[in-house]
């Protein structure tokens, strides 16, 4: 049943819940935040989840993990999402994993998976290159010099690009930018010379970078995989990435919504509990159904990627649009509802606004995803 | 698991040789099989379809065999569901008898009323309407005020109630009846009428839709044996909320249905009315509408699915039926205001010339789906439920 979790998967939630809730709650975040802290990242709390084995939940045993699939990854994000906690699982090891499992060559994955699964890599996937997500629009060029490559270009929005070991550059050998044929994956050292990275301080204090490529000689090797790749490749890592993500901000929603419910039951205001009054009730209520509406479209995109099924695209944009939404909603009445305290940065409810919106951006917001589904259903 | 093959096998067979053909082709509203005394059958398979489902007890399959049901288990009902559905059988009685009251009836009734009643609603030979609502007492149910005075061997019914669905054809009537006027919820009764009861009078509504699927039912001095009283006296409304909840999964499953279903997707028509540009919707804001909308429907068809996974895995929300109702018929409302911006003034059409049939039925159903979030409890006592049952927010008024 797609719906009801396995005893497994339930041990793994209780045990991810607890995990966060005790080990990395949002003062966690809040002192990655108020000291600068350059890594932007915790590198013990990185250890603790490597050593509870998340890091590895989507690398088959072979190369190391525990291969406990998508679902795994889902509730374990999820249940990060409700902490903010703030690690390179995602970047690392769902995309950069994702990545190098889909495209990779075999020498590629035996060398590099393990090193995920054990924490010791971390990976940034460098895709966007504006404003908005649009992979199949990629102006990267890889100009052919002999059988090496020159890169040049610009990328941004790379997540966890400034701690990075390695980068996944997602570029363009021949043609427009707009051509759905013709990419090439490059997995290079984030040092390499040509490449500089900037660290973008962004709302949400994660991390995130900017990276230009100037001239930055490759060989063959350095490319992921063995050579030109479709979009449809790209998009079933980026489809894996938009359901997980949508994981976690399914974990901000449910947590911005209980914490705004327990306030609205304990506020006095006229003498009475505000959370008596109608016009507070009703759209606590319709928050509710959005909540149980947006569970049941992330499990169906978990178990649409588990089951190998072919509507795995719609499901990721059906999940990624939905979530963006029900987000912008719950923390917008997360923080109205909490009054003036919700304006404030001593209270969480700011957090995870400022969080909400820059998930709602990583590989598309709703209104990509909207046209996406479009496109899908061919009208 | 054999036994169950064999069912299926035997299920299948039955069925091949008893459906009529002609029941085995999408139903027009005409001829849905609402039987009763006068029950009308243009098509004379369906009395035949009818008759044969109920000798078996199929049309009510999981009711106890001694009332008349099918006496089937989960597994074997979802055997026969499937089966019905491989052939798109026609549903063999459509009845308020076999969805709302009959299940009342058979947690809360007495031996000799099953007895008496179950059998007549699973055969169809008796149409049942339902007497709730009344002109003071809507949204708030509780509130009614028809009276049923005990007069000793009888009791003595008057009032009025309104939204009885389909009273001027039916039968009998269930009602709900005070009989405490000093309590609200604790004074009410619940009780069986004859429509044929002399001072029962019903008087058609006419909706904004055109149709009058709904009745004002008239109740002067009328005449009740006691024995009609189902449950204890002044214990109805836990009955009654029951019901409500049959009636509410009810309506929330019936969304899908008429109007735009029967005339291709939303997508294809907005096709046809803004025309195509590389195979898309040329209008951009339509296309982003229909999209959004679509993706609205698949979100909560999955959370209709989770919520069925989840009641099986005995968890999940309470008051789940609340969410469903509320949820499905806003939607059910978009949808049509959706396709009334799609075909522009082919959906304003009223009757004759200048529209096709389809077209019209859209005018009318998007009229009629304003009802969707009235009827079986307003969306905002929906929300009212949801607040308070299952976010368990406080009263107003409390400190």
């Amino acid at each position: 049943m797609a719906f009801v979790l396995s005893e497994e998967q339930t041990m793994l939630r209780d045990m991810a819940a607890q995990f966060f809730a005790e080990q990395v709650p949002t003062s966690n975040l809040r002192k990655l935040r108020d000291s600068d802290d350059a890594l932007g990242y915790d590198p013990a709390i990185w250890q603790q989840i490597v050593e509870l084995g998340f890091a590895g939940i989507l690398i088959p045993e072979d190369f190391g993990g525990t291969g406990f699939g998508v679902t795994g990854m889902g509730i374990v994000m999820q249940q990060a999402g409700r902490t903010l906690a703030a690690s390179p699982l995602f970047a690392t090891s769902c995309l950069g994993a994702g990545m190098i499992l889909e495209i990779g060559r075999e020498e590629q994955k035996q060398q590099l998976l393990p090193q995920v699964a054990d924490g010791s890599l971390l990976l940034a996937v460098a895709i966007d290159e504006a404003s908005h997500h649009n992979p199949s629009h990629i102006a990267c060029s890889a100009s052919k010099d002999g059988s090496n490559y020159v890169l040049n270009g610009q990328k941004s929005f790379v997540l966890d690009g400034h701690i990075a070991n390695k980068l996944i550059i997602i570029a363009r050998e021949v043609g427009s930018p707009q051509d759905t044929t013709n990419f090439i994956a490059f997995l290079v050292d984030a040092d390499k010379a040509g490449i500089a990275i900037t660290r973008t301080k962004m709302v949400d204090s994660r991390n995130a970078a900017n990276v230009t490529f100037d001239n930055v000689a490759l060989t063959p090797d350095d490319v992921l995989g063995n050579g030109p790749i479709g979009l449809e490749s790209i998009e079933k890592v980026l489809d894996l990435g938009r359901i997980i993500i949508a994981a976690e901000m399914l974990g901000g929603i449910e947590t911005v919504f209980e914490t705004t419910l327990d306030y609205l039951k304990e506020r006095k205001q006229f003498g009475q509990i505000i959370g008596s009054f109608q016009a507070l009730q009703h759209r606590a209520a319709e928050m509710f159904c959005e909540v149980e509406i947006a569970q049941a479209v992330v499990q169906d995109g978990l178990s649409a990627i588990e089951e190998n099924r072919n509507d795995v695209p719609r499901a990721a944009s059906l999940a990624k649009a939905r979530l963006g939404d029900t987000a912008r909603l719950v923390t917008n009445e997360g923080v109205q509802m909490h009054g003036g305290i919700g304006m404030t940065d001593a209270v969480d409810v700011g957090l995870y606004i400022k969080r909400a919106r820059v998930q709602a951006q990583i590989l598309g917001d709703s209104t990509f995803h909207t046209n996406r589904y479009a496109t899908l259903g061919s009208y | 698991m054999e036994a169950l093959e064999t069912f299926r096998q035997e299920t299948r067979a039955w069925l091949e040789q008893n459906c009529p053909q002609s029941m085995r082709t999408p139903m027009p509203e005409r001829e849905m099989p609402w039987g009763g005394r006068n029950g009308e059958f243009p098509n004379p398979d369906t009395k035949l379809w009818l008759d044969r489902m109920a000798a078996r007890g199929w049309t009510a399959p999981t009711w106890p065999k001694e009332y008349g049901g099918g006496g089937l288990d989960k597994a074997q009902n979802k055997v026969l569901q499937e089966e019905l559905g491989r052939i798109n059988a026609r549903p063999a009685l459509t009845s308020f008898g076999l969805w709302m009251l009959g299940p009342a009836l058979l947690e809360f009734a007495s031996e000799e009323q099953k007895k008496r009643y179950i059998p007549e609603i699973i055969r169809g030979e008796i149409r049942w309407c339902q007497g709730y609502s009344e002109p003071g007492a809507g949204s708030d149910l509780a509130g009614l005020q028809t009276r049923a005075e005990d007069k000793g061997d009888h009791y003595l019914v008057n009032g009025q109630k309104v939204w009885t669905s389909y009273a001027d054809k039916c039968d009998w009537i269930f009602c709900l009846v005070r009989t405490d006027t000093s309590v609200k919820h604790d004074g009410i009764s619940f009780l069986l009428i004859d429509m044929a009861t002399a001072g029962v009078e019903a008087r058609p509504i006419k909706l904004i839709s055109g149709a009058s699927p709904f009745c004002e039912t008239f109740l002067t001095d009328v005449k009740v044996p006691k024995e009609n009283l189902v449950g204890e006296l002044n214990r109805g409304w836990t009955i009654a909320k029951r019901l409500l909840e049959h009636e509410r999964s009810m309506i929330s499953g019936m969304n899908m249905g008429a109007g735009a279903a029967s005339m291709g997707g939303m997508e294809v028509l907005a096709k046809e009315h803004f025309g195509e540009q590389d195979g898309r919707i040329s209008e951009q804001s339509i296309r982003h509408a229909v999209a959004s909308h679509k993706m609205d429907q698949q979100a909560f068809g999955l959370s209709l699915k989770r919520s069925a996974e989840q009641a099986k895995a005995g968890q999940g929300p309470g008051a789940a039926a609340s969410m469903f109702k509320y949820y499905g018929t806003e939607l059910n409302k978009r949808r049509f205001e959706l396709l009334l911006d799609i075909m522009g003034t082919q959906a304003l059409g009223w009757e004759g010339e200048g529209f096709d049939s389809k077209e019209l039925a859209v005018t009318r159903s998007w009229l009629r789906s304003k009802g969707n979030s009235i009827e079986g409890g307003t969306s905002e006592v929906q929300l009212n439920v949801i607040a308070k049952r299952v976010l368990g927010l406080p009263d107003a008024g409390k400190a």
